[in-house]
């Protein structure tokens, strides 16, 4: 084992990236997604949707304190969550269906990483100037016109982070309340601290770490690798017709030279600060600028555009070879897109599906099972059961509980000597249950001595839920313990 | 195995660290810096926190740290906010006639609750935390109150205890060991266990029986009552029952009756407060038995 000396450094510094300006298709769509999204997040907390008195008014809320997220008409509770982690797989499976079929469109267009350095780069271009100026400025001594900008700059930065971090707070609680409260100083501590961080994180990712983030500290880039194949749509320069890049068009010789003419604007508008020239490089997020501004350069040197161009891998082969590509939208149509699309449609659909047959009220039945059942002086078998009766609805809710043998061999009659159901604290086999509330009701069963139920070890009994001034009826299945047990 | 110096490819590519095995060779790109500032920024963070809160094991206990941190001292600060504001209702609690507790929901859930606390902590030893009881502790699910199932009736017993010497007023009897104490003989004894037998609707030799219940009515029925159906003055079991606080087979009837029962439960006013009693007096009497 020989001890080789690094002779490269252990630690680079950051290169900076000033993206310069650039217009085109790709970068319209990108400012329309940009906005579209920012007025989603900041915007929704604002939307009031009436539920009655006793709810809130808050189109989406998440009120963690009363365990209760609001989705437009949608409630749901907390036993619900598999409709939030269902959501989640849906986003998650989403993202891999955009992944295959597109390529890294999620990081270009959609991330928050992307969008918020996005509109931190905007506000550098208007206080600091394009990318010349802006370089200028940073190899400049610090003096009085520096500084000024700087704090211009930082200032603007930090109110934006600011209002992003405040606009998250709003999801979880009332938003106009809070706002009062927050402007008064009177909002919980948890609220502050919130804001504090996504402030801090807000202004540190978008308006320092950027690229950094996108190739050190996320581990998404890393994961797509395995959703992509030859087929996923990324950015390739077609050096093929490109190279040999060159300048010089009048020199001698120039006639051998590409179409290429080494003008740089591709390097010079990412905001990754790589040449997308070098090939698939795992800084690109496909968003597409390098396009716009070849395309710009093709268009003025009188030369067709899409030296850089959207492209799946698999064409980037077949144009090599002199073949046409397929067209893209061909290429998204495969069996692993298909197969993800079928398995997110499938989720959505069973969401969807279990959303509309949720009844507006629900009982859980769980036995006592210490002990299992209680003789009773008379020599009868008593079991208990917990039963969490949830009512949905805005409105109150009058439930009776009654009890029935699920196979129909036993006698379940309320005549004497039958298996009595009884609520505890109540006279009838009614409870009352608060709107939007629930109720914990302990409710026995007694078999008598000798009967069927009090001498088996175990018999399937259904408990039914009906609505006293309603149609609706609901049943929960459980069981009773005899003696024999 | 690892050859080769580490070199530079051509310039703008990646330099490798000369390993290779099997071919795969590692690039060697250099960490970006400010990971090394976040090592270092870590580091600043654990010296501040080791002194802002306990960290420094020393031979009695750890450094205090600055800030006075302590999960102990935030539990006492807890339990003694808790209690604060428990207060109005353990007063209301006390206040209250013992049986209309149940008639008001903000006390009764309170008591419930509190209670279910109280008799997890002192009451599950011995009646289980099921309060199903057990051979020798009485089940207090059921119907069958040694002492009486009303809510007052168990106040009192919770409070004063059973046959114990440490309160005056605790409830008390005391059932004769007649075989031990020779005041009856063994084939008597038999014969009493016998009819005892045929009071709980048990299979039972009839002819035994038959003597046994002369047995029981000179010797038993002083406190059992003439019927058997006992007497919850003195604790005496109803023995037309199902429910056997010793067992009701032949063996643990003999065993009763030969060497009698003495049942103990200590008076809990010398460890619960009235609020505590009532509270766990109310829990009991919920728990589905309660008359």
């Amino acid at each position: 084992m020989s001890q080789t000396e690094p002779d490269t450094p252990l630690y680079a510094a950051r290169e900076p990236v000033f993206p310069r300006r650039v217009s085109g298709n790709f970068r319209t769509l990108k400012w329309w997604l940009l906005g579209f999204m920012l007025g989603i997040y900041y915007l929704i907390p604002w939307l009031r949707w009436d539920r009655g008195p006793m709810l809130p008014d808050q189109a989406v809320l998440l009120d963690l304190g009363n365990r209760r997220f609001f989705f437009f008409m949608i409630e749901i509770w907390p036993h619900e969550f598999y409709f939030v982690a269902g959501l989640l797989i849906m986003a998650g499976l989403g993202l891999f269906l955009f992944t295959s079929a597109l390529g890294r469109v999620w990081c270009g267009y959609a991330c928050p990483q992307t969008v918020w350095t996005d509109l931190f780069l905007l506000i550098e271009r208007w206080v600091d100037g394009d990318r010349n100026n802006q370089l200028r400025l940073l190899r400049q001594k610090w003096d009085l016109h520096k500084l000024r900008l700087r704090l211009v700059k930082w200032t603007l930065w930090l109110l934006i982070a600011l209002a992003t971090g405040g606009a998250w707070v709003f999801y979880f609680t009332d938003a106009p309340a809070l706002a009062s409260n927050l402007i008064h100083g009177t909002a919980h501590p948890v609220a502050y601290s919130t804001i504090a961080v996504l402030t801090a994180t807000t202004f540190l990712f978008g308006g320092f770490m950027r690229e950094q983030m996108c190739i050190y500290a996320c581990p998404w880039p890393r994961i797509q690798a395995a959703m992509m194949d030859e087929d996923t749509i990324t950015i390739a320069y077609r050096e093929w017709r490109g190279e040999p890049r060159g300048k010089h068009r009048k020199a001698e010789g120039a006639e051998a030279l590409g179409d290429c003419i080494d003008c740089m604007a591709c390097a010079n508008v990412c905001p990754m600060g790589i040449d997308i020239r070098d090939g698939q490089q795992l800084e690109c997020i496909t968003c597409g600028l390098c396009i716009d501004a070849c395309d710009e350069m093709m268009d003025k040197v009188g030369k067709p555009r899409g030296l850089v161009a959207y492209m799946a891998l698999k064409d980037e082969a077949a144009e090599r070879a002199g073949a046409h590509p397929k067209q893209i939208w061909k290429h998204m149509f495969r069996p692993r897109t298909l197969m993800y699309f079928t398995l997110w449609a499938g989720i959505g659909i069973a969401l969807v599906v279990a959303l509309f047959m949720r009844p507006p009220f629900e009982f859980n039945v769980s036995p006592v099972r210490n002990p299992q059942y209680v003789l009773l002086a008379d020599g009868s078998i008593r079991n208990t059961y917990e039963v969490r009766l949830r009512n949905k609805q805005p409105r109150e809710a009058t439930l009776e509980i009654s009890l029935v043998d699920p196979e129909g061999d036993h006698d379940f009659d309320e005549d004497e000597g039958a298996v009595q159901l009884t609520l505890e604290g109540r006279t009838a086999n009614v409870v009352t249950v608060a709107p939007d509330e629930t109720l914990l009701q302990r409710v026995y069963v007694t078999a008598p001595r000798g009967s069927d139920l009090a001498d088996e070890s175990r018999t399937n009994i259904r408990f039914w839920l009906r609505d006293v001034e309603g149609t609706e009826r609901i049943s929960a299945d459980s069981v009773f313990n005899g003696k024999d047990h | 195995m690892s050859k080769a110096p580490a070199k530079m490819t051509k310039p703008g590519e990646v330099a490798t660290t000369g390993h290779e095995w099997d071919g795969i060779q590692e690039f060697n790109n250099p960490l970006p810096r400010w990971w090394l500032w976040t090592f270092y920024v870590t580091i600043i963070w654990a010296l501040g926190y080791s002194i802002a809160y306990p960290a420094w094991p020393l031979l009695k206990g750890a450094t205090p740290g600055l800030l006075g941190a302590s999960t102990r001292a935030d539990v006492a600060a807890e339990i003694k906010r808790f209690a604060a504001a428990n207060g109005p209702i353990e007063a209301k609690l006390v206040a209250a006639d013992l049986t209309a507790i149940s008639a008001d929901p903000e006390l009764a859930s309170y008591a419930a609750n509190a209670g279910k606390a109280v008799f997890a902590t002192w009451c599950s030893q011995c009646h289980g935390s099921g309060a199903n009881g057990a051979v020798g502790y009485p089940n207090l699910l059921d119907n069958d109150w040694l002492w009486g199932g009303d809510i007052e009736a168990i106040h009192t017993t919770i409070t004063h205890g059973v046959r114990n010497t440490e309160d005056a007023d605790a409830r008390y009897s005391e059932m004769p060991k007649f075989g031990a104490d020779g005041l009856l003989e063994t084939a008597q004894i038999g014969e009493v266990v016998q009819y005892v037998l045929k009071l709980s609707g048990q299979a039972h030799d009839a002819a035994k029986a038959e003597a046994g219940a002369v047995v029981f009515a000179d010797n038993c029925a002083a406190c059992h009552a003439e019927d058997g159906t006992g007497n919850r003055d003195l604790g005496a079991p109803n023995l037309t029952d199902a429910i056997w606080l010793y067992g009701g087979s032949v063996a643990a009837l003999t065993q009763t009756v030969t060497n009698a029962r003495f049942g103990v439960m200590p008076a809990w006013t010398t460890r619960l407060s009235e609020a505590e009693v009532r509270a766990v007096a109310s829990y009991v009497h919920g728990l589905g038995g309660g008359e």
